[in-house]
């Protein structure tokens, strides 16, 4: 079982003219290891991060511009293995034995040395040179554990860095060893981690029958998946070297008669133990640790006030939010209609109505309603909070027949649906998958939750928003259990790792809700500009009652609206936050009330919540779901919010005060 | 072994699993007999080294009685499976049906039945787990592609192995054996669950949720339908038993 020191040499491709080619260098590591934080450091590019297994559910590139090298950064998905079952680890492995990718960066959590060392024992059978960063080194040096860099350096025979990702400690640091190894044209030596005598003679015997055998991939690495019995490996060695593959045949069941266990357990068992003797030789404890305060955890995983402290974070969110939305509108409101010329005239009221309040309107929703949610939604993620919440809703989940890691992008989706259906791969099978989207297009986003927060809540009162968006999360919920009663499955079981708790920091807090933020300045702004100022233009040439009369049977006489909403409906399609910010600006300035009546309000939030996926999420639901399923969707959001808007204007004045 | 001494060790296996001891008046109730007649079996299951037994406090398994009433559990609950599964028949009634199908039930055909309804974790009706078996075979796969009958060449596990399910808060076990097939085998070795890794239950969410527990330095959850397959060699709380 000793990992002992084997020199093996492997030579690193010589690098050719540093201007010549591309060099490609890859992250890898499990999830939630600070990958991402260190991507974000090497491109500039400001991928979301976060505190919770999953997020990383596709390959992401950037460019870093290095001493006049192009290098080419490829983000991996966190991983636990390679296998050939998921679909995570499969993508993984096949990038990096088809791209041979230059150099890896292999990303592993300080504190937690065991685990992380058993990816990186794989990596080094795959054979390709990586340098390793030991990320979170402030909490390791916290916890007042020591590690030896310089002996695991000498045991993996790769260089090792001290990181700390979030503040970019280290990072340069891990490009310079990275370029150093490509550019060194020497060959360097790679000492191989030797497992039990039983299992290595087998894989020497095994990587000479594979020896000119037409193998591509690496010789060791295709002994080792052949007594994991590995069904891609398996199934190819059988056609390119079929007595290998009875080689391999019987020498998985001498393992397993030996062991007294299945081949692929006794390889697992070997690495982690090989990995768990790393760990031990180069960790130092140096004073006892202290005790990890549990108390955050004993409140937010307690089978009673875990479920409390959900409710609070979630309701204290959106009171804030719908606060702090209505009292950022009125300031910027003031501080615009100062300069108000009161211009009369066509071109007057054109450049004034259409334009400037349209941005003025445009920049309150953004800075009043979806910054502050983004921002929260951010310090959540990178807190660790989310993992919680999924192990206290997997019971509930399961009403749906989902387990509790689909309630992660329903949260996400409150901040914006498209990242949210992205998110939905973390899920086993597409039945889980499709469910989870097409709940997760239901939650109201950051700007259709401005609507809801800006328009009830600021005029009718906050306790009417609130109840509207509870009206909103019951109907999520009874569309779940009848997706699940029309397509019953027994969820496959949670299986998530729960990381600690982590003190974001407010810079990469705000740098995720700026990265998400700044779509909207760019897209959103000037959209919302353009269309007020045609809305206006339209409506000063009398030409806006034509267009919104084709609409009129359903805006006006099935849901009670106001003939204008017709417009705004359609060029919602295309961002939701042009609702609120569209109807500020026919306003003029003045309170919403004036162009609408409280009942119009509530019905007109309950059609924005329900009515359409915005075009960004269209696009996404069809490359995640096919264009059948996403018609599907859109077509009975489309009826839901007809039906729920029709059926509250006429129900809600008999049985409410609201008129 | 006779019925009526399964069916009290099917009993008492369900009502002290939990580490409490099961009461004269609990058995008589779940069996439908007389408190006196279930005093008296208690003495003599006592005797045969299957229960300990105290008046006025209760009886629990003893070692020996739990590995029988294990069995005994696993092969009443396959059979419910069978019934619900494959025949269709009813949850309300699959019970009753079991209790009178069970005791004939030999290990070639209760290994036969798990192995075609491919290992199932619980039984139907009330959603108990369904214990692992006692045979030595590795994992599932090898019991399914095994072809020979003969089970006495396989041979029974020597440890005692219940599942992680069934463990309480702040327990420590040892990782024995992965039920199911080699997809969620490998996902569960890859996160650390190899066998002989030490593992520590530090939470229980209520209603059968997910179960976190300790294991290489970090935290994972394991939602309840996993938690149910990942089998661990234990002490059961014998402890509490004062004979």
């Amino acid at each position: 079982l000793n990992p002992e020191l084997t020199p093996s040499t492997l030579s690193s491709e010589p690098a050719k003219s540093s201007h010549s080619r591309t060099i490609t260098i890859a992250l890898a590591g499990n999830a939630n290891v600070g990958k991402s934080a260190i991507f974000n450091q090497l491109t500039g590019l400001e991928q979301e991060t976060g505190n919770w297994s999953g997020k990383t559910v596709a390959l992401k590139e950037g460019k870093l511009a290095h001493h006049g090298l192009d290098i080419r950064i490829v983000d991996l998905p966190g991983v636990y293995s390679f296998s050939s079952y998921s679909p995570d680890e499969l993508m993984t492995r096949q990038f990096i034995l088809s791209d041979r990718p230059d150099i890896i960066i292999n990303v592993l959590d300080a504190t937690s040395m065991e685990r992380n060392l058993y990816l990186t024992l794989l990596l080094k059978e795959l054979e390709i040179p990586c340098v390793v960063a030991l990320n979170y080194a402030d909490v390791a040096r916290k916890k007042h554990l020591h590690l030896d860099l310089e002996k695991l350096g000498q045991i993996l025979g790769f260089p090792v860095i001290n990181t700390v990702a979030i503040k970019g400690i280290g990072v340069h640091e891990l490009t310079d060893a990275a370029i150093d190894i490509i550019q060194s044209k020497v060959h360097i030596e790679l000492p191989v981690i030797q497992y039990g005598p039983e299992v290595e003679e087998r894989v020497k015997r095994l990587s000479q029958a594979l020896t000119d055998s037409g193998i591509q991939t690496p010789v060791r690495w295709t002994a080792l998946k052949l007594l994991e019995k590995d069904l891609e490996i398996s199934a190819e060695v059988k056609n390119q070297s079929p007595a290998a593959a009875v080689l391999a045949d019987s020498y998985t069941a001498e393992l397993a008669a030996m062991h007294k266990e299945d081949s692929a357990t006794v390889i697992a068992s070997e690495r982690y133990a090989a990995a768990a003797k790393i760990a031990r030789q180069i960790s130092t404890q140096l004073e006892p640790a202290k005790k990890v305060n549990t108390l955050l955890d004993d409140i937010t995983l307690h089978p009673v006030l875990g479920y409390i402290a959900f409710l609070i974070t979630m309701a204290a969110v959106l009171v804030f939010i719908s606060f702090f939305g209505s009292w950022m509108t009125t300031q910027i409101s003031h501080f615009f209609e100062i300069f108000n010329p009161h211009a009369t005239g066509i071109i007057g009221t054109i450049l004034w109505n259409g334009s400037v309040v349209g941005f003025y309107a445009a920049l309150s929703v953004a800075l009043g309603f979806i910054l502050p949610f983004y921002f929260i939604l951010a310090w959540l993620a990178e807190s660790g909070y989310l993992p919680r919440i999924a192990f206290m809703l997997d019971r509930p989940f399961h009403i749906f027949g989902l387990h509790g890691q689909a309630s992660l992008p329903l949260i996400m989706a409150m901040g914006c649906n498209v990242p949210a259906c992205l998110a939905c791969r973390i899920l086993e099978n597409r039945r889980d998958r499709l469910i989870a989207t097409f709940l997760s297009t239901l939650v109201p986003c950051s700007a259709r939750s401005s609507v809801v927060l800006g328009l009830v809540g600021a005029f009718i009162g906050w306790q009417w928003a609130i109840g509207l968006l509870i009206f909103q999360f019951l109907l999520i919920f009874i569309i779940g259990i009848i997706l699940n009663k029309l397509n019953p499955n027994k969820s496959p079981g949670i299986i998530m790792e729960i990381p600690e708790y982590r003190n974001p920091s407010l810079k990469i807090v705000w740098r995720q809700a700026w990265f998400r933020f700044k779509d909207f300045l760019t897209l959103g702004i000037p959209l919302i500009v353009i269309g007020s100022t045609v809305i206006e233009t339209l409506s000063a040439v009398h030409w806006l009652q034509h267009i919104t009369e084709i609409l009129s049977p359903i805006t006006v006489w099935w849901l009670g609206l106001p003939a204008f909403t017709g417009v705004l409906l359609i060029i919602g399609i295309l961002r939701k936050e042009a609702n609120l910010a569209l109807l500020i600006a026919l306003a003029g300035g003045a309170a919403v009330t004036s162009i609408m009546s409280p009942l119009q309000m509530v019905v007109f939030s309950i059609v924005i919540m329900l009515y359409i996926p915005c075009i960004s999420t269209i696009a996404v639901l069809i490359r995640e779901t096919g264009l059948k399923i996403t018609a599907a969707m859109v077509l009975a959001e489309v009826i839901l919010a007809i039906l729920f808007g029709g059926l509250a204007f006429r129900l809600l004045p008999v049985f409410t005060n609201l008129r | 072994m006779n019925n009526s001494t399964q069916e009290y060790l099917e009993a008492l296996f369900t009502l002290t699993l939990d580490g409490r001891k099961a009461t004269t008046t609990d058995l008589s109730r779940r069996l439908n007999i007389a408190p006196a007649s279930v005093t008296e079996k208690l003495k003599k299951m006592g005797d045969d080294g299957f229960v300990a037994y105290s008046p006025y406090q209760g009886a629990t398994l003893t070692d020996q009685g739990f590995e029988e009433a294990k069995k005994m559990a696993r092969k009443h609950r396959l059979m419910e499976r069978f019934l619900h599964d494959v025949l269709h028949i009813g949850n309300e009634k699959v019970h009753t049906e079991a209790c009178a199908m069970e005791h004939g039930l030999s290990d070639e055909t209760e290994r036969a039945l798990c192995r075609s309804l491919k290992s199932p974790a619980k039984c139907p009706d009330d959603q108990q787990e369904i214990p692992a078996c006692d045979f030595e075979f590795d994992s599932c796969e090898k019991c399914a592609k095994w072809a020979g009958d003969n089970l006495e060449e396989v041979g029974k596990r020597k440890s005692n192995i219940v599942s992680v399910a069934s463990l309480k808060e702040k327990q420590e076990a040892t990782v024995a054996f992965i039920r199911g097939d080699r997809k969620s085998l490998k996902r569960l070795q890859d996160m650390g669950l190899t066998p002989g890794t030490k593992i520590r239950v530090n939470r229980i969410a209520p209603m059968k949720g997910p179960v976190e527990i300790s294991l290489r330095g970090c935290k994972i959850a394991l939602g309840d339908e996993v938690a149910c397959n990942v089998f661990v060699e234990h002490k059961r709380p014998s402890e509490t038993v004062r004979p």
